[in-house]
């Protein structure tokens, strides 16, 4: 038989790099092990806390260290990428029937940004910031 | 009348002389309102009958006409050369699939996938031609109508990481074509399809990369059909297993 | 070589292959069926139809008003008979697509919809948006894989019939993956290969309609019926040919020459008609044939636009709003945008008519079954003929479903009824034959002849002396230099040797099928000496029923031009009258 398909292979490792909307997608997954640090850092924070005044001293300092606040930052502009790239694309994976069609992408994003601030809100008053 | 120079770099594969694909380059006169597509025929009418490639309607709705143009996964038909960045363009056959021959790829995984996931209307009983068509109002239609826009041009399938990685996932179209039966008012047949694709080779080989409905020509939206998919099927299992009686 | 023995081949997956696939397969389980196709099921060009079926749906319509639109929109050549049958199917096979899961568009109440198509005296177009071929197509092909006896050769081309003992006996066929012949074996063969609007270099026909199916049953001995009759459709984008659906004019579009003047008041479709309220069978909702015509005096008066790619006029929708127009028309705005440049919202759009459809094809009677026992034909390429001299607009889709399923019950009976084993000897040696013509073709000495050559003078020839309007001098040029071209051909060399998919080698096949048929159109066109439906002679116009009420047969004759005979048109009802399209009218 004269046929051989000819197969390309896909780079196991590097394939993410091959265009911008496979990065794109690929820090939105990083963006999970910064949270994941950051929760975790938290948790250290908890422990150090019930083991004393001295730890938590300790603590707080890294945390307001250099490294620490860049640390806070990197996962704080991780997690506003997650949750906008998920906002975006909820309107799709949710589709909430209206009249003869359905509510308009846009109004169901915008009700995400409108809860995740509202909720904001609330912590921050709880926690005395505001 | 403004004609342009320009160079096509095509991936040439013969497998009857050749063991790996190489590229071409030809230079074409280009008018300024043609698609990708007319390049092709140019070439092949008047610079090289040796060229192949797969191609009919010339108006974005066969679906035969799917190639990597700059690495983007496209309807050659549909691919203006006026919109495409100006320098050498360059046309591949549709990534993640075998390359019979020049830019023709081999389509048979699709179509048995196709097949896998039955996508015809599975009624309760069959319903008699004298009872007249169904009801369906407007509102049922828009349900699915989207997801039935598919043309089977693969561009999805060459766009998704997951079936390059993957081969064995169902991958969008057949996914979408699954959802817009289920959502047919006039089916009922999802219990079945589900056997197929609420498996790993199905919604959950996805991990909603949403690249397959950035490049679909026809807005279909695997990726949403997908998830919503994936929503329903985790609805399927709490109720199975919060509530054991309503298992049928 | 592989043999595939079967009881029924069909040639031709497009609406009408799909439908008799489904027929036959419900007909008996058993029935070993195989479904060829030059492409996948999904690619036939039945996927480009925009506008929608014709079924009578609505209570104030009825089977006698659609058979009275059809019959007088082909000027009377339609056989009666046949007409009625259909029309009697229409409603059940358009049913029938529905209970298989056709995205039909609806009313609020959840009924089917009906829209206007020209030449219809009530709404009786059933569509889906403005993509009814496209969903009927994948309707079909996607309820075609629940039947396991459908057996599938996609990209399998078909080369030639096999006859003997005056039966057909099966086909040949190159699988294009492997470049190797195939032998299908069967007592039945039902064709259902398209149109061939490729012979004309203006066209809405996608590069697959080359008229194969025609070519193979003229030279197996069948006539071609009434090949003079080529349908423009009015509405064609200039340089690409991409139709913009007969639904435009439906939904309230309007036709403007370059001073904004509706010019259809001038040609009988008058009296200007409000705009956004299309009144039926008037103005813009004439008939195609009456539209092009009226194209043509216009660009002779000299009140066309002129564009880059020849004149046009400009079909304007504005009035109909941006709503209505997504709705309705989704895929024209999205074409016209694309291909046009143009924002049919804000913008009236220049337009051309351009080659369409086929009236005429392989001679069937009312069972679809063709003069050669256990030949069969449906779709497009059969002429039965219920389209008569003008096919009336979105008649076709309809064709396809009841033809199709019609051949495949002439099909079975004629298989059951035992007279029909295949003569194995003869069918081998066919093929050995057939498989050599073949391998002939790849060892042509090297030429300066060119495909590309031959095939662009034979569409130039086809559109001087065969186009809209016609006269004996120029159909002579034209029918001479096909005969020319016909002989030029067999000096074409390939350049591609390779056996895998080689689409220059299918083209070259294809060439072969389309100079066949465009020689047939011509000599049909010359000896046709009056002016009916699409046919327009200039230097006969007035219809003559007295000679020509009746269908022209063009007959093989090898390296000849076809011989030509006559066959009458069968009527039941309605005798020869005048076709009125004026706002006059009851
Ligand atoms: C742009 C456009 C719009 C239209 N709109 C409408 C409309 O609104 N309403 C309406 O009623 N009609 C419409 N028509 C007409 C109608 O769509 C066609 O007449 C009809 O679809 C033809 O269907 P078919 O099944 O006969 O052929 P096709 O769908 O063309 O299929 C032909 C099949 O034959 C196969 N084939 C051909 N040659 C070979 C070979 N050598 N070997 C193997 N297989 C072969 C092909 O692969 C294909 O599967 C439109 C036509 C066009 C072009
Ligand atoms: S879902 Fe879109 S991209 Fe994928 S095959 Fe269908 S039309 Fe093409
Ligand atoms: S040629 Fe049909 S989709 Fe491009």
């Amino acid at each position: 038989m004269s046929r051989n398909p000819y197969v390309r292979e896909v780079p196991r490792t590097t394939w993410y790099m091959r265009n911008n909307r496979y990065i794109r997608y690929m820090l939105r997954e990083v963006s999970c092990v910064f949270i994941g640090l950051y929760a975790a850092s938290l948790t250290v924070g908890l422990v150090r806390l019930a083991q004393g005044d001295n730890e938590w001293t300790h603590y707080l300092n890294g945390i307001s260290s250099p490294t620490g606040i860049l640390f806070s930052l990197l996962a704080f502009g991780f997690a506003c990428y997650h949750s906008i790239t998920w906002f975006n694309v909820t309107p799709r994976a949710m589709r909430i029937p209206k009249g003869d069609g359905f509510v308009p992408g846009p109004a169901i994003v915008s009700a995400h940004y409108i809860i995740w601030a509202v909720v904001s809100l609330v912590f921050l008053l709880m926690m005395g910031v505001l | 009348m403004s004609q342009r120079q320009i160079t096509f770099e095509i991936l040439r594969y013969d497998p009857e002389t050749e063991t790996e694909p190489r590229f071409q380059a030809y230079c074409v006169p280009c008018e300024e309102e043609w698609v990708v597509l007319d390049a092709l025929n140019y070439i092949k009418d008047t610079l090289d009958g040796t060229l192949n490639y797969r191609w009919s309607c010339h108006m974005a709705v066969c679906g035969s006409c799917g190639m990597m143009i700059n690495g983007e996964p496209m309807l050659s038909c549909k691919a203006f050369i006026r919109d495409l960045p100006a320098g050498t363009i360059k046309v591949e056959p549709l990534y993640h699939f075998p390359i019979e021959r020049d830019l023709v790829v081999v389509l048979d995984d699709f179509m048995d996938k196709l097949e896998s996931v039955k996508p015809y209307v599975i009624p309760k009983k069959q319903r008699p031609i004298e009872d007249g068509p169904y009801k369906q109002t407007p509102k049922q239609l828009h349900q699915y109508q989207q997801y039935s826009m598919c043309i089977n041009c693969l561009l999805c399938y060459a766009a998704c990481p997951q079936y390059g990685l993957t081969p064995e996932f169902i991958g969008p179209a057949a996914l979408a074509l699954t959802h817009r039966y289920n959502l047919d008012s006039r089916d009922k047949g999802r219990r079945q399809r589900q056997e197929v694709v609420a498996t790993h080779e199905g919604v959950w080989e996805c991990s909603f990369v949403g690249a397959c409905s950035e490049v679909c020509p026809k807005d279909v939206d695997p990726a949403g059909a997908i998830q919503q998919m994936k929503i329903a099927s985790t609805a399927d299992w709490y109720l199975e297993h919060l509530m054991p009686w309503r298992r049928s | 070589m592989e043999t595939i023995e079967s009881d029924v081949v069909i040639v031709g997956a497009g609406g009408a292959g799909l439908r008799a696939a489904i027929a036959l397969a419900e007909a008996d389980p058993g029935l070993r069926i195989s479904l060829l196709s030059k492409v996948y099921p999904m690619r036939s060009h039945t996927c480009a139809a925009e506008g929608g079926a014709a079924g009578v749906a609505r209570s104030d319509d009825s089977m006698d008003l659609h058979f009275g639109d059809t019959v007088g929109g082909g000027d009377w050549l339609c056989d009666q008979d046949a007409v009625e049958f259909f029309i009697n199917e229409a409603p059940k096979e358009l049913t029938r697509l529905e209970h298989w899961g056709c995205p039909w568009s609806r009313e609020t109440d959840g009924s089917v919809g009906v829209r206007p198509f020209g030449g219809m005296k009530i709404k009786r177009t059933w569509f889906a948006a403005d993509k009814t071929g496209f969903h009927l197509l994948h309707t079909l092909f996607q309820t075609s894989l629940k039947f396991e006896s459908i057996r599938r050769f996609d990209e399998v081309f078909t080369t030639d019939l096999l006859v003997s003992d005056g039966r057909i006996q099966g086909c040949c066929a190159v699988e294009m993956r492997t470049g190797e012949m195939k032998q299908f074996l069967a007592p039945a063969v039902i064709l259902c290969t398209g149109g061939a609007g490729r012979i004309f270099p203006f066209t809405t026909n996608g590069a697959i309609k080359t008229g194969d199916g025609m070519a193979l049953a003229y030279r197996a001995g069948v006539p071609l019926k009434d090949m003079e009759f080529v349908q423009y459709h009015p509405t064609g984008l200039p340089a690409t040919g991409i139709l913009l659906t007969e639904g435009c004019r439906g939904e309230g579009g309007v036709l403007r020459n370059k001073d904004g003047y509706r010019y259809l008041q001038d040609y009988g479709m008058g009296p200007e008609t409000p705009l956004g309220e299309p009144v039926l069978k008037t103005m813009e909702l004439g008939p195609r044939d009456r539209l092009s015509q009226a194209f043509w005096q216009e660009q002779k008066k000299g009140n066309t636009v002129p564009t880059k790619w020849g004149d046009c006029v400009l079909l304007d929708m504005t009035h109909l709003g941006e709503a209505r127009i997504l709705e309705r028309l989704p895929f024209v705005h999205e074409l016209a945008h694309a291909y046009a440049g143009v924002d049919i919202v804000k913008e009236a759009v220049p337009i051309r008519p351009v080659v369409h459809y086929m009236m005429g094809g392989i001679h069937t009677d009312i069972n679809a079954a063709t003069p050669l026992p256990g030949l069969f034909a449906a779709g497009e390429c059969a002429c039965v003929s219920i389209n008569g001299a003008n096919r009336l607009g979105s008649n076709s889709l309809t064709e396809l479903l009841v033809f199709g399923k019609r051949a495949a019950e002439s099909a079975v009976k004629y298989v059951r009824s035992g007279t029909t084993k295949v003569d194995r000897a003869a069918a081998d040696q066919q093929a050995n034959a057939a498989e050599a013509r073949v391998q002939a073709l790849f060892d042509r000495p090297e030429s300066t002849e060119t495909m590309t050559a031959v095939r662009n003078e034979m569409t130039h020839a086809m559109e001087t002396g065969a186009g809209i309007y016609r006269e004996e001098a120029m159909l002579k040029d034209t029918a001479d230099a096909l005969a020319k071209l016909r002989q030029r051909q067999t000096s074409i060399a390939l350049r591609d040797k390779s056996k895998v998919f080689n689409t220059e080698f299918t083209q070259l096949v294809e060439l072969g099928c389309m100079l066949d048929v465009a020689q047939a159109v011509a000599v049909s066109a010359l000896a046709r000496k009056e002016s009916r439906g699409s046919h327009q002679r200039l230097d006969h116009v007035e219809r003559d029923d007295e000679t020509f009420l009746k269908h022209s047969m063009a007959h093989y004759q090898g390296e000849d031009a076809p011989r030509m005979d006559y066959l009458d048109v069968v009527i039941t009802k309605s005798r020869p009258g005048v076709r009125d399209y004026s706002g006059a009218k009851s």
